[in-house]
């Protein structure tokens, strides 16, 4: 079953490898992997998208936990919780294509913020599916180029994850 | 007003840091990265350099100090093949749980990165076989990087911990300040176990019908061997040592029941297939010792206790775990245990020892004693009555190894010194070399064999110029023993370059180290020549002894095979169910 899991950590050079080391050497799955500094700028915030059974999940939170950099563990499904992640995506826009693109941003609620004589450049965020769903929608032939950010989640309510 | 501090240069600190951290040996071998902290250590003598001849024999001898003090072992290297060099001995700890500080030389900083002469990526070669590293970049953080290190290797699950510092950083100053304390928020290991945990736990294990305690090398990194034999003794449970756990609980205790595992004894793993309950101190369910998972005690509750919470339901599932230092939670255990109502159930129990007295009955380590030609057991047995059971014990990997565990039984913990995760050859002699180093006045021997002995035997050397005494068996039949057992059972005896040629002569070899060298060849003088080696005090003694080539370790549980379907011997090669 896929997990989101929300780490804090040291904002330590090699703090990533040491998360990412760990689970390319126990073969454990990656789906996606985030980081970037909380506001706190001696902290990190990693968000892991991974997979597995439920014993191969408890394994990873606590191998994760045995790092000397890592502050916090927590596996968002056992959460009410927000996932998101970011698209840019760049499509050729000429014509008659130009009027069906722009719809089809609108219906997605994602943002035209590049236009050049040939192409758009759209920002969307959403879930992973919805993602999935606007890259289905299109022609193949219409996709230049796809960046995705990977996941990031939180928790719903009140209640916080910190350090 | 504050008493102002000094200001020292890099490896001025690195000096001063292991005098305040109470170091006596550091284990080392100079090079260009280094050379300013080899130049402080000329200057002073608050810290012993043991000059060894191969980086891997640092680590090694470290680690066997380490093991036989419970203190951390001490190694510095220089940078790039150093480094490396240093690697095997590193993971070798590291598979153990051996508190090490290993310290890197590196490039100066403005370098690290260009490719530069001997530079290698330290922290990234390491970082998968240490608990932690650390590379210092700037003379300030060095002091407390120093201090975080020994904390981190020798806390909770102990570990080697690598500091790699760049060359220019030895050559800064700074004010220096040795912190006394160190608190990491993102690292703080449990000591005491969940009291609702240890209840549970205490009330099944009373509840036991065929119990069978299980404790392994945990007991030993945490000092806990008296009280483990106070809760064994107090429930008169059947006993099992892993190989790492030797020496925990007396083996000469009659509530032993031997190793278990592949070379198990036959009653240890009947014992654990056959058990209702299974009480799990400190012991990590290593597939040397579980076999296949799937018949792994199919009728227990299992409650397991470790410091460490991944390695608690890891490979097995487990009723009750404990996350603790076995220490604190056998105390715990004990105190439960003494004023509670119930007690064992003295019926079962009587029952369960008698099917223990006869499955040990059908004595599986027996070996052939009326040949002429010399076997291995009986050298390791002689040695076992000759030093009355009390000599510190080292080893390498393979037969020879699992001879040592089965025919020396160990009554104290930290006397017995091998690689058991990693299984390292080359690691005995280093090891042995620590030990004596920490212990002059007590008997040391390296129970070897041909093949592992020469990995490492450059380090003779360093036996004699640092004068430690210690005593070698080489138990030599001319195969990688292990090897060629595996070759013979499960490769139709294709003994494919497992056969050791052109061997060198090994008491010439020990003598051209300045050493004793003895050749045995007959079993009636197995037991001269080893009193006549341990009556030499003050050499170190290598022995030859030519032994029976084909001579198996037995019993054994093939790989992927469940606990009851050990083989006891060729000649009948019966599996036993």
């Amino acid at each position: 079953m896929r997990h989101i899991l929300s780490l804090l950590m040291e904002n330590e050079a090699g703090a990533l490898s040491r998360v990412s080391g760990l689970f390319s050497a126990r073969a454990y799955n990656i789906e996606s992997l985030t980081v970037a500094p909380t506001e706190d700028p001696t902290v990190s915030r990693m968000t892991v998208v991974t997979s597995g059974s439920e014993q191969i999940i408890e394994q990873i939170g606590k191998q994760l936990n045995k790092l000397v950099d890592v502050i916090k563990v927590v596996d968002l499904n056992e959460y009410r919780h927000i996932e998101r992640e970011l698209m840019l995506i760049k499509l050729t826009a000429q014509k008659e294509f130009r009027d069906e693109a722009k719809r089809m941003v609108e219906i997605f609620r994602g943002r035209i913020i590049d236009v050049t004589e040939n192409t758009y450049t759209i920002e969307m965020t959403g879930t992973g599916e919805k993602l999935d769903a606007f890259i289905e929608a299109l022609d193949d032939s219409m996709i230049l180029e796809v960046v995705r950010s990977g996941v990031s989640g939180i928790s719903r309510g009140d209640k916080a994850i910190q350090s | 007003m504050a008493k102002k501090k000094e200001i020292l240069r890099g490896a001025e600190i690195f000096c001063r840091a292991l005098k305040d951290e109470g170091i006596k040996h550091l284990f080392g071998y100079p090079g260009g990265a280094v050379l300013h902290i080899y130049d402080e250590l000329y200057k002073q003598d608050a810290v012993e350099h043991i000059l060894v001849r191969h980086e891997q024999g640092a680590t090694h001898a470290a680690d066997g100090y380490a093991r036989a003090t419970g203190k951390p072992g001490v190694v510095l290297v220089t940078s790039g093949p150093g480094a490396t060099n240093a690697v095997t001995g590193i993971a070798t700890a590291f598979m153990d749980s051996i508190p090490l500080v290993v310290f890197t030389g590196q490039v100066s900083t403005h370098m690290i990165g260009n490719d530069a002469f001997q530079e290698v990526d330290c922290i990234g070669i390491t970082r998968p076989c240490v608990k932690h590293n650390f590379l210092v970049k700037d003379v300030k953080d060095l002091a407390e990087t120093i201090k975080k290190a020994f904390y981190v290797a020798t806390s909770g699950r102990p570990g080697p911990v690598v500091v790699d510092i760049p060359k220019d950083v030895t050559a800064d100053s700074c004010e220096y300040d040795y912190p006394k304390n160190i608190d990491l928020r993102s690292y703080r290991p449990v000591v005491k176990g969940h009291p609702g945990q240890i209840k549970k736990a205490a009330k099944l294990i009373l509840s036991a019908k065929k119990p069978m305690i299980y404790s392994g090398g945990g007991v030993i990194l945490s000092e806990a061997s008296k009280e483990l034999t106070e809760f064994s003794r107090l429930l008169g449970y059947p006993i099992t040592n892993t190989l790492m756990g030797l020496g925990a609980f007396p083996a000469t205790d009659k509530q032993f029941v031997g190793m278990l595992g592949m070379h198990g004894t036959y009653e240890a793993n009947m014992g654990m297939h056959h058990c209702d309950v299974l009480i799990a101190i400190g012991a990590r369910f290593d597939d040397r010792v579980t076999g296949d998972l799937e018949k792994f005690c199919p009728y227990a509750k299992i409650i397991q206790i470790d410091v460490d919470p991944s390695s608690i339901a890891k490979n097995v599932p487990v009723d009750v775990p404990i996350v603790g230092d076995v220490k604190h939670v056998l105390t715990d255990l004990i105190s439960i245990l003494k004023t509670e109502k119930d007690k064992p159930d003295a019926k079962a129990l009587k029952e369960w020892w008698k099917q223990m007295h006869d499955w040990k009955a059908l004595d599986c380590l027996k070996f052939d004693r009326t040949t002429d030609v010399i076997k291995p057991q009986y050298v390791v047995e002689k040695l076992w009555e000759l030093t009355k059971g009390d000599a510190y014990v080292t080893s390498d990997v393979g037969q020879h190894q699992m001879w040592a565990a089965q025919f020396y039984p160990f009554d104290k913990p930290n006397r017995w010194i091998n690689s058991g995760g990693l299984g390292t050859m080359g690691f005995g002699l280093p090891a042995a070399m620590g030990v004596k180093l920490a212990f002059p006045d007590e008997t040391v021997a390296c129970i070897s064999g041909e093949a592992s002995l020469v990995m490492c035997i450059q380090e003779l050397s360093t036996c004699l110029q640092y004068n430690t005494p210690i005593k070698i068996l080489s138990l030599n039949n001319r195969y990688m023993g292990m090897v060629r057992q595996w070759q013979e059972f499960f490769y139709s005896s294709r003994y494919s370059h497992s056969y050791m040629e052109a061997l060198p002569d090994f008491v010439k070899m020990a003598e051209s180290y300045g050493h004793v060298g003895m050749r045995i060849e007959k079993s009636s003088d197995v037991e001269g020549a080893i009193k006549e080696a341990l009556a030499l005090k003050d050499r170190t003694v290598l022995m030859d002894f030519v032994t029976d080539q084909t001579e198996n370790v037995y019993p054994m549980i093939a790989a992927g095979k469940g606990h009851h379907e050990m083989h006891l011997s060729s000649d009948t090669d019966r599996e036993l169910a």
